[in-house]
């Protein structure tokens, strides 16, 4: 019998106990949750103020799911690891721990700003109490102020335009989504968002906020009612970096999820961890790697072996009906070949080098994104694949017959 | 565990399993009135590559991707079955992005969807491999490569 411990509680704390228990159906698991909530699905906060989905609906996992996984849910924060005692102290308490996961996600960056202390009605949008707050906050015709431009701030537009008044978002990069759409793909994504009613102050910056004002560098000035701070996140690595673990950006991971520490794995937004698509180790804050990251943890705490060596990144995100997935990794021009398709409200852009294809964004009709991602994940040689089927779109079709009948013909 | 397996060869292009699919899943019993004049949604659909046709449904896989990537815990494997809670998906569509075969899209509502094998619907066993008129479509327990 082992006795397992995880710092945190979103999916890759879920994906932790899930891992553990497919090899060890017995041994104690305890859960330290700085949130009062049973696991729920962050990203579905902007859905929530939509009204696309209710708090109920928001739990990632079933009502019975630590009961049935025999684990044991404490609401507190994670304050210190003794890696000697092989303790982890939280509240005033301890608990003991034989393997250790560190699943203690992210928080959100707020830069100094002058003024900030002058503005009554300012939050962050990250939790779902986060949510609850701002709603609270929220009046028809409010004036709102988003800062970032980034997959928070833009989910989170998207969630309240249609309950306040309006909705301004600024950001310092020159485009939309910067993190995940190259130029040409934002100009298509914020003309949508613009069509809509929301207005951008891009390449610009708030300078100073007088209450209900904001200055910006630009010399410009935005009323607003609500101030929402969505600049960027930041991964929860003291806890580990105290205890010394090796920490950079985020908590240092090898391909087995394990930190520079014995008996200590670490999963999910508070990681850096392989990036296959870049060949070198980054933040991958995003949901599906935080699951398999928890899951890959989880099997090798329990003393299996399970590694992830193909991580890379990946996102869908739609906005008022108009879906963008894209992955993997985009080049400078010249450097490859940029394979580009506009269609009615759309556009499609295949970044394609030393016949791989390195990385793409799709905007509009999205069917068979996935077979994109694929052959990024697997780094599919593109001798063996029909470029024209492959550039047209993203079928089956593309593939020699005798490997697509492989992929159709057994158990997967 | 059965699954739904095509066979190219004796595909004929027809897509009646789509309209197969798409009636046995509407809820209706008119198939007319399921779907005459109506978009329909599938969850089965006809590729084709040069003069050879086939039909790509979901696999079911052992270790599937959509089920660990869905951002609203809305896909779960059940006996063996990949499901999606309708009531729980927010359409994000992260399982389009992430399935391998392009088997999973969104549906009428908006909601992901993709095939179920019939288990739960009128039509009790798969409706593309029932309606397929070239036996190109089968419903079969087939072993895993070693």
């Amino acid at each position: 019998m082992s006795k397992f411990v995880i710092i945190g509680n979103g999916v890759a704390a879920a994906g932790c106990i899930e891992g553990i228990r497919s090899i060890d159906k017995e041994s104690e698991i305890t859960v330290i949750s700085a949130e009062k909530h049973p696991v729920y699905s962050r990203p579905l906060i902007s859905y929530y103020l939509e009204g696309k989905t209710t708090l109920e609906k928001m739990n990632y996992r079933s009502e019975d799911f630590y009961e049935k996984n025999k684990a044991e849910l404490v609401y507190a924060s994670a304050e210190k690891i003794d890696l000697k005692k092989g303790e982890v102290a939280f509240g005033s308490k301890k608990t003991k721990f034989d393997k250790l996961c560190i699943a203690a996600g992210s928080s959100p960056f707020v830069p100094p700003m002058d003024g900030l202390d002058s503005v009554k009605e300012k939050f962050t949008f990250m939790t779902m109490d986060d949510s609850l707050a701002l709603e609270k906050a929220l009046k028809k015709d409010s004036r709102v102020l988003i800062v970032g431009a980034g997959l928070i701030g833009l989910k989170c537009a998207e969630g309240i335009l249609e309950r306040v008044g309006s909705v301004t978002v600024v950001d310092l990069a020159d485009r939309v989504l910067s993190s995940i759409l190259d130029n040409e793909c934002a100009a298509v994504m914020q003309k949508h968002l613009e069509s809509k009613g929301m207005k951008f102050l891009l390449s610009d910056s708030v300078a100073k906020l007088e209450t209900d004002k904001a200055v910006m560098k630009s010399g410009k000035t935005v009323e607003f009612d609500v101030l929402v701070l969505a600049v960027g996140v930041r991964a929860n690595t003291q806890l580990a970096k105290d205890a010394g673990a090796e920490v950079n950006r985020g908590i240092i991971i090898d391909t087995k999820m394990q930190t520079t520490l014995e008996n200590v794995y670490a999963a999910g937004d508070c990681t850096e961890g392989y990036d296959s698509s870049i060949d070198a180790n980054r933040v991958l804050a995003i949901l599906p790697n935080a699951y398999m990251q928890g899951f890959c943890a989880g099997v090798n705490m329990a003393g299996g072996d399970s590694s992830i060596t193909n991580a890379i990144p990946m996102n869908s995100i739609g906005f008022f009906g108009l879906h963008c997935t894209s992955a993997g990794s985009y080049f400078a021009q010249g450097e490859g070949e940029v394979y580009e398709e506009k269609s009615c409200g759309g556009i499609k852009r295949l970044y394609i080098k030393d016949n791989k294809l390195t990385g793409y964004i799709i905007i509009g009709d999205v069917t068979g994104a996935g077979i994109y991602t694929r052959i990024i994940r697997e780094k599919t040689d593109l001798s063996g694949v029909n470029i024209d089927k492959l550039k047209n779109n993203a079928t089956l079709a593309m593939f020699l017959p005798e490997t697509r009948r492989k992929m159709l013909g057994g158990v997967v | 565990m059965k699954r739904v397996y095509v066979n190219e060869k004796w595909c004929l292009g027809c897509h009646l399993c789509e309209y197969n699919c798409a009636f046995a899943n509407s809820g209706m019993t008119d198939m007319v009135k399921a779907l005459k004049d109506k978009p329909i949604y599938p969850r089965v659909h006809i590729e084709q590559s040069d003069d050879i046709t086939y039909a790509v449904s979901c696999r079911h896989c052992k270790d599937p991707l959509c089920v660990k990537s869905c951002i609203a815990g809305a896909i779960s494997i059940v006996d063996g079955v990949v499901k999606i809670d309708k009531t729980k998906c927010v359409g994000c569509l992260t399982c389009v992005l992430v399935c391998p075969y392009g088997a999973v899209r969104p549906g009428p509502t908006g909601a992901a969807q993709k095939c179920e094998l019939c288990l739960e619907n009128s039509c009790g066993e798969p409706a593309c491999v029932k309606g397929c008129p070239n036996n190109a479509i089968v419903y079969e327990e087939r072993q895993e490569e070693k």
